[in-house]
């Protein structure tokens, strides 16, 4: 799974897709998801990286992963490709 | 290195045409005590959910009322409207602080007894009187407001019965200007049902007329509706002494005043735009000094204010049970806190504050409670920062109507905590139990036993 390669997010979590000019705004934690997407992370190893830097369990951070990832693919910003 | 707080990752959309939320609500601040008492430390304690009221703030807003009423009128007495909170602890702080009893019901009859309040200060009102109750009423001493003719011939046969009179009031319903009207209680002024009863009452040989009441709804927003009920009745009050050099001894103007809570479908937030009480006492006062009265012979202005006075003294403690997204892509939040003991939900939009800190991230989320009912809706729609499965919710502005309006239904009833003046946090009411409630049942031989 993939984020498309021209969304670009900015340090203060703005994230802009140039094809369609549509824009959204992520929070801190949001915003380093898709970074580490981006370098082509999978979720598993994002979630277990979140899982390592932040107060919470497993169980949270893969129901949360889940509704994160299936809003990016409702706004269509992860390739469906592969 | 240390972790982080955890917050659940959100993405939004920005919407052009919509203002960017983003950063704006400095206004939004956690609730993490109440009185200077934690919010956590409280669940910890007492558990979750939890009533938690707020002795200080009672009496703060008791004294407020009676400061507003007393600047501007001589004689002013407050009586506690008790179907608006009927806890012991709530009734006899207002007590202390001086105010009568206002009761609906023989049950809150003996509970204003039993909370040691001498009959003859307590009001009786309402359409639904036995004939026990109306011995008991003469008996004490207690002010009777007849709601209707079958109720006014009862008194008269009970009280010539009992070889003792009775001390009475009717009610009176009018037109303020105020839709709806509230004529189903009491007598009409305008087409002369309450000159019947008035005049069969002062015909009576057992029978006091003490005062005249009104009550013309709750929840009023307009001060001028006071204005014109309190010019009715002393324009009666006056026609009575006329016709029977008779005075009456005061004018009750019952409850009603709107609390600082949000009504559904109210543009404006209520704190900003529901008059003030001084707004309200200005309306009245002014009304009664300006009538026909004698300066001396003013009638005392009996108030009998529920929710304006208690709705802010309480809070409703809960916690997140689960966050989830509805198949529209709607996130929802689900909490411990149901309809079942937030009956107000049905009219306001409750305010709800986390009791933790939290970032200027926002969400917009439909709030559930926990019962397994579609009806168990908190908010409908409501724009909160984002909650995690154990975070803790305080519902604000929940005094009134809702500690007496509450059922056992699918969960049982919560503890109730009283913060008083010191800090110091009373038990007022326990949590229910199974055992308790199955004392009312009983269960036919027949049916003691099967096999699965
Ligand atoms: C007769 C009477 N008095 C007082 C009250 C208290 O009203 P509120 O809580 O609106 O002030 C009520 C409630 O409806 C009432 O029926």
């Amino acid at each position: 799974m993939h984020i498309k390669s021209d969304v670009a997010i900015s340090d203060s979590g703005f994230v802009f897709v140039p094809a369609t000019g549509e824009s959204f705004t992520v929070n801190p934690i949001g915003a380093a998801i898709i970074h580490m997407l981006k370098e082509n992370k999978s979720v598993e190893e994002v979630s277990k990286q979140i899982f390592e830097n932040y107060k919470t369990d497993m169980a949270t951070v893969e129901k949360d992963m889940n509704d994160f990832v299936a809003m990016l693919k409702q706004y269509s910003l992860i390739d469906t490709n592969d | 290195m240390e972790k982080q707080r955890y917050e659940r990752p959100l993405i939004k959309k920005l919407e052009s045409s919509m203002p960017n939320k983003f950063g704006t609500r400095t206004e939004y601040v956690p609730m993490t005590h109440i009185d200077d008492v934690a919010v956590k430390d409280l669940i910890d304690k007492y558990e979750s959910p939890l009533f938690v009221i707020s002795e200080k703030t009672i009496r703060g807003n008791i004294r407020k009322a009676r400061k507003a009423f007393e600047n501007r009128y001589p004689k002013v007495q407050f009586a506690w409207s008790y179907k608006t909170n009927y806890l012991d602890a709530v009734c006899r702080t207002f007590h202390q602080e001086g105010s009568w009893a206002e009761v609906v019901s023989g049950f809150e009859f003996d509970k204003a007894l039993n909370n040691k309040v001498d009959g003859s200060k307590i009001i009786f009102n309402g359409p639904d009187k036995t004939e026990e109750d109306i011995r008991k009423a003469i008996q004490h001493n207690a002010l009777i407001h007849i709601d209707h003719l079958d109720e006014l011939y009862s008194i008269q046969e009970l009280a010539t019965k009992a070889k003792k009179k009775a001390r009475v009031a009717i009610r009176v319903n009018m037109d303020t200007g105020i839709y709806p009207m509230w004529d189903r209680f009491g007598f009409n002024y305008e087409n002369g049902q309450a000159w019947d009863a008035l005049n069969k009452i002062m015909r009576s040989e057992v029978m006091i007329l003490e005062g005249l009441h009104t009550h013309i709804g709750t929840f009023m927003l307009s001060p001028n509706a006071y204005a014109v009920a309190a010019g009715k009745l002393a324009d009666l009050a006056i026609s009575i002494r006329d016709k029977y050099q008779h005075e009456v001894k005061y004018i009750d103007m019952g409850g009603g005043f709107a609390s600082k809570n949000n009504l559904k479908g109210a543009y404006m937030p209520g704190a900003d735009m529901n008059p003030t009480i001084d707004e309200f006492a200005e309306a009245i006062t002014s009304t009664l000094i300006n009538s026909n009265f004698k300066p001396d012979k003013l009638p005392l202005l009996i108030l009998e204010t529920g929710r304006a006075l208690i709705d802010d003294a309480a809070h409703l403690l809960g916690t997140v049970i689960s966050n989830k997204r509805l198949s529209d892509g709607r996130r929802t939040t689900i909490i411990d806190i149901g309809v079942n003991i937030l009956f107000t939900s049905f009219w306001y939009d409750h305010k709800i504050t986390p009791a933790q800190p939290f970032t200027q991230y926002t969400e917009d989320t439909v709030v559930y409670g926990p019962l397994c009912m579609n009806i168990d809706v908190i908010r409908d729609n409501v724009n909160l920062p984002l909650l995690n499965k154990g975070d803790h919710v305080v519902i604000q502005s929940v005094g009134a109507y809702n500690m007496t309006q509450w059922m056992q239904f699918i969960t049982l009833r919560p503890r109730i905590v009283m913060i008083d003046t010191e800090r110091k946090v009373h038990v007022i009411r326990e949590k229910e139990n199974l055992n308790q409630l199955l004392e009312f049942e009983h269960i036919p031989d027949h049916l003691k036993d099967f096999n699965l």
